[in-house]
């Protein structure tokens, strides 16, 4: 209980301090001791949930279980890393003359915000309010795309905000629609929209409504995972916003919008009980997720832009995830969460290398950056193994999640996986075709007055490197138990 | 008397609702938009009062409160400001000409009405027929949203569009639970805010709102 | 077995009607002399108007064909079987098996074929020009109006229009936001076929601006006479079917002489407040551009389509 009210509180708390004094000098650090708290808090509650298993707090409206405490410890580590990196980064933008002071207190307070948000999204109870929560996340980040100012980014907060509220008020409907048929087995009140009433009474939920239900949820929340193709505002997003933003975007955006569409798919399942076949929300979600991976694969050869390359990456793992839960299975449910894990850890990495690398060269162009080894190696190596490590070359964890989500194509849907494989390796080959000469040969890069933040990229590798060789116990049965709740 | 004349009230009132977002479809003029959103708004707060009062539900009470001060007052008056001072001409810009468009409507409403029907059907309220005509409202302010190249029309439909949501929770299930209603109030008054704060931006730097200038960011 | 009284009820109908036609339009002109604040011509100018044209001698263009000087007769005619099948003051008349509401629009058709026809025999500007138009106007408002129908018929079970007088009337007092809908869809296409502001000016013969008149510049006499007979009819005959679907009381129910009796006031004083309302509109409105004709009548279609959808939806 006290865990809970300080995960919340303090990310609050620390919007509320960093709106007032977000400009001044100490502010970073104010942003990262926030951090720190939250994940503290968060790892108090996941080491109270392995003990003592689900908890439901304040008349049934919080609930944490397996499934959602391990995001929820993910959500804070990579904000408190990002947090951490933000603070020479912003520094450097700052001397730059890219943000103003006032935009520097309102990155701080609304990156707080966005973390209470995301947050609220993954231990409410209530169907509801994580919609409402998730919309403030929306809206949080909206803000924080448009941070610099410039014409690109106006418009790519423009395109996020139009396309996402479009999304997300499809989601409201089937957010109603959800609230209907509960509401004719539990009876009207806030009890009809707790997930876990929901999942006691799901075998007698109206077939009809919930799948009509959850097409438009698939529709509203997929167009925030980046589903294709409802994408649109992802790559824009990702290359205008800060390069913070863009971390916590790809790294936890995706993954808390993707976690409310497994609950909402736990349900449908559940209510339409398909016993023949390929169930209606698996299919829908294969069919996207596939979908997902194979367009991005092919626009990802074609970017200029290293922002929006790695964005294209982004949509086409979490299209591997969407495939992998709709497989569904314990297996690939267990793939799927792992891979949530590290494609988090390695996407943000990744993009904190990138974020230096483009301040050392001044240009987001990929051909413009070249030999960041020579300049500063640790920047370079870090950026390489990132991507070596995005790219599922073991021994790191995303070979594993990866390796487990293809075997179990082909075990289920054979002629899903040559798709699969040949998207991944048209990636492969297009990624590191332009991140090889940026790392290596004659450089474009400069030394810059503050000393890249490089723990957090390589605390994030080391992490994904460590569980690809070797999963701890408890943590695989912490997974295992998780994607058991999906089924 | 109430009980017999009010369903037929109830139905009345969602016909006008209906006519309303063609009504803004059609619209020439911005500021007869603004004068239409918040005639929209006022209409959902009388239905919602009604049925508050042929079912006995008090917290629809509260509910009609909340969209009579954020959608009739609040928001209408931010959209005003905000066009005296962005100073916008007067002219809504389309991109299909208006009686297309208003074809175009008149095949989306048939296709909600189809959606709604099995849904309808199902519902124990006494107004579950509305839930097609909200549907179709939430697909007009969509194609509203489509089919206008200048901002502030884009934003009116975004607006409208939860108005049609927040109808078809009233109508179908009687509105959803009063926390949550808060939740979505609170959401559309920030996000109408950043909004407007965002057209001061997009106007200081393209010096017009036209949004065909935001389509630089493509695919090469 | 022919029933002779009905056929004499009929017939006293069909007179009635034509007669009164050409009032109605000096009642209208006499309300709109009075919201202006000028005197008016007088209640019976035109029959004044009519009695003079039947006098005057017919002048004939060298290349008009027999078409041209049937014409007229063949619009008057087809107007006054369409008043004799609109239900004014009965509902039990023998024609009632041919008094459908597809029907009804099939003779309004066959009125407007006529004159655009006649308008283009003669082969100057001005009458192309008006049957061009005309087909514009007609072609959207042709639609329109069978969508109102359409709703009417969808509430009554029946397209037959004593069946749909006869629910209408006998319905207790519903609110019906169809039947609204399609009030304004109906009053939106008779200003459009009627030629009156907002679509057409029946006084003006400025090129620009001219669509009734502009078909008819050609004739003289007493083809004239029919036709302006014809469009007082016309007017007749929409105010009569709205009256008949929104208006429906006090129309009688069986084919006798006391009902017809009866009924004739409700007629008379519905169709004053009808005229009074037009005199109104006409007043309060301005004149549209041409081009804007199709977005006036295509909203009139759109409020038909969305009555009949309403009404599909909330049976109502």
């Amino acid at each position: 209980m006290l865990e809970m009210l300080v995960l919340l509180v303090s990310p609050l708390a620390g919007a509320l301090v960093l709106a007032l004094c977000g400009h001044r000098n100490r502010a970073a650090e104010v942003n990262v001791f926030f951090s720190a708290i939250t994940f503290l808090a968060a790892a108090a509650l996941t080491a109270r949930i392995v003990a003592d298993g689900p908890l439901r707090v304040l008349h049934e409206q919080f609930f944490v279980d397996s499934l959602n405490v391990f995001l929820v410890a993910l959500t804070a580590f990579v904000g408190m890393t990002t947090a951490l990196f933000s603070r020479p980064y912003m520094r450097i933008e700052r001397d730059h003359g890219r943000v103003t002071p006032v935009g520097l207190r309102l990155y701080h307070s609304m990156f707080q915000m966005f973390s209470f948000t995301m947050l609220l999204v993954l231990t409410t109870n209530n169907l509801g309010i994580m919609w409402v929560a998730m919309e403030a996340a929306t809206l949080t980040t909206v803000v924080l795309v448009a941070l610099y100012r410039t014409t690109a980014s106006l418009e790519a907060a423009w395109k996020y905000f139009i396309l996402c509220g479009v999304g997300i008020a499809q989601a409201l409907f089937g957010t109603i629609l959800v609230y209907f048929a509960a509401e004719r087995v539990l009876g009207p009140g806030v009890g009809s929209l707790l997930w876990t009433n929901l999942d006691a009474v799901k075998n007698s939920l109206e077939p009809t409504v919930m799948s009509i239900a959850f097409v438009f949820l698939l529709v509203g929340y997929g167009t925030k995972v980046g589903l294709v193709p409802l994408h649109n505002w992802l790559p824009d997003a990702h290359a205008e916003g800060p390069t913070p933003v863009s971390a916590v975007l790809s790294g936890l955006l995706l993954n808390v919008a993707l976690y409310a569409l497994i609950r909402c798919k736990v349900i449908t399942d559940g209510s339409l009980h398909e016993t023949v076949g390929v169930p209606f929300a698996s299919s829908l979600m294969m069919g996207f997720g596939l979908l997902s991976v194979v367009v991005a694969a092919f626009y990802l050869s074609r970017q200029r832009d290293i922002k929006r390359m790695f964005a294209y990456s982004s949509i086409e793992h979490m299209g591997l995830i969407a495939f992998a839960f709709g497989m569904g299975g314990p297996v690939a449910s267990f793939a799927g969460l792992l891979h949530m894990t590290m494609h988090s850890l390695t996407k943000s990495a990744i993009f904190f290398a990138v974020g230096h690398a483009t301040q050392k060269t001044g240009t987001q162009l990929m051909e413009n950056i070249r030999g960041l080894m020579k300049v500063n190696p640790t920047v370079g190596w870090g950026l390489m193994l990132g991507t070596v490590a995005i790219l599922g070359m073991p021994p790191f964890g995303v070979f594993a999640s990866e390796f487990l989500i293809l075997t179990q194509a082909i075990a289920l849907h054979p002629w899903a996986a040559p798709i699969l494989l040949g998207a991944l390796g048209i990636a492969f080959a297009a990624i590191f075709g332009k991140v090889q000469p940026m790392v290596f040969g004659e450089t474009t890069a400069k030394r810059l007055p503050h000393s890249p933040a490089l723990l957090p990229v390589f605390a994030h590798l080391g992490i994904v490197l460590l569980l690809g060789l070797y999963m701890p116990h408890y943590l695989a049965v912490w997974y295992r138990q998780a994607a058991l709740l999906i089924g | 008397m109430l009980a017999h004349y009010g369903p037929q009230l109830v139905n009345l009132f969602a016909a006008v609702l209906l006519l309303l977002s063609f009504a803004m479809l059609s619209q020439r003029r911005m500021l007869s938009l603004i004068n239409l959103f918040a005639a929209q708004g006022f209409v959902l707060f009388l239905t919602t009062s009604l049925v508050g009062a042929l079912t006995g539900q008090h917290h629809l009470y509260w509910s009609a409160l909340v969209t009579l001060v954020l959608k009739v007052i609040v928001l209408p008056w931010i959209l005003h400001r905000l066009i005296r001072k962005l100073n916008v001409k007067w002219d809504v810009e389309t991109l299909i000409n208006i009686p297309t468009t208003m074809l175009v409507g008149i095949v989306l409403v048939v296709l909600a009405f189809n959606l709604a029907l099995p849904i309808s059907q199902l519902s124990g309220t006494v107004i579950r027929s509305t839930l097609g005509i909200a549907l179709a409202s939430v697909l007009l302010s969509f194609l509203m949203m489509i089919t206008r190249s200048k901002a502030i029309p884009q934003v009116i439909g975004f607006l409208s569009m939860e108005n049609g949501l927040f109808f078809a929770a009233t109508g179908a299930v009687y509105g959803m639970p009063m926390v949550v209603e808060l939740g979505v109030a609170l959401d559309v008054l920030v996000g109408a805010l950043i909004l407007g704060v965002f057209l001061f931006q997009i106007r200081e730097r393209f010096d017009s709102l036209d949004t065909r200038h935001l389509e630089r960011l493509k695919e090469r | 077995m022919i029933n002779l009284a009905g056929i004499a009820a009929q017939f006293t109908e069909l007179m009635l009607a034509i007669l009164l036609a050409p009032l109605l339009t000096g009642w209208v002109n006499q309300c709109r002399a009075w919201l202006q604040n000028r005197s008016a011509p007088g209640l019976l100018q035109p029959y004044r108007n009519l009695n003079k044209l039947f006098q005057k001698e017919v002048v004939l263009a060298h290349n008009a064909s027999p078409l041209f000087r049937i014409a007229p007769y063949l619009i008057f005619g087809s107007l006054a079987l369409a008043a004799a099948i609109v239900p004014t003051l009965d509902i039990d008349l023998p024609l009632n098996a041919a008094a459908d509401a597809i029907a009804l629009v099939g003779l309004l058709a066959l009125a407007r074929l006529f004159i655009s026809l006649a308008a283009m025999d003669i082969g100057t500007a001005f009458g192309s020009l008006g049957a061009r138009r005309e087909m514009m106007i007609g072609f959207l408002a042709e639609p329109a109006l069978l969508m109102v129908l359409f709703t009417a018929s969808l509430i009554s079970g029946s397209t037959s229009l004593s069946t749909i007088v006869q629910t209408l009337a006998h319905k207790e007092f519903v609110i019906y936001p169809s039947m609204a809908f399609a009030g304004v869809a109906f009053t939106m296409v008779s200003l459009a076929e009627n030629a009156r502001i907002p679509v057409d000016n029946p006084t003006t013969h400025l090129e620009l601006t001219m669509i009734h008149e502009a078909m008819v510049l050609e004739y003289s006499g007493r083809h004239l006479a029919m036709i302006e007979w014809a469009a007082s009819l016309k007017l007749f005959v929409y105010s009569c079917m709205g009256l008949a679907l929104f208006f429906p009381f006090g129309v009688a129910e069986g084919g006798d002489w006391v009902g017809i009796v009866l009924a004739l006031p409700a007629l008379l004083l519905k169709l004053a407040i009808g005229g009074a309302a037009l005199a109104l509109i006409e007043i309060l409105s301005a004149k549209m551009r041409i081009f804007r004709a199709p977005e006036f009548l295509g909203s009139a279609f759109l409020f038909a389509v969305l009555a009949m959808l309403v009404h599909v939806l909330l049976g109502s």
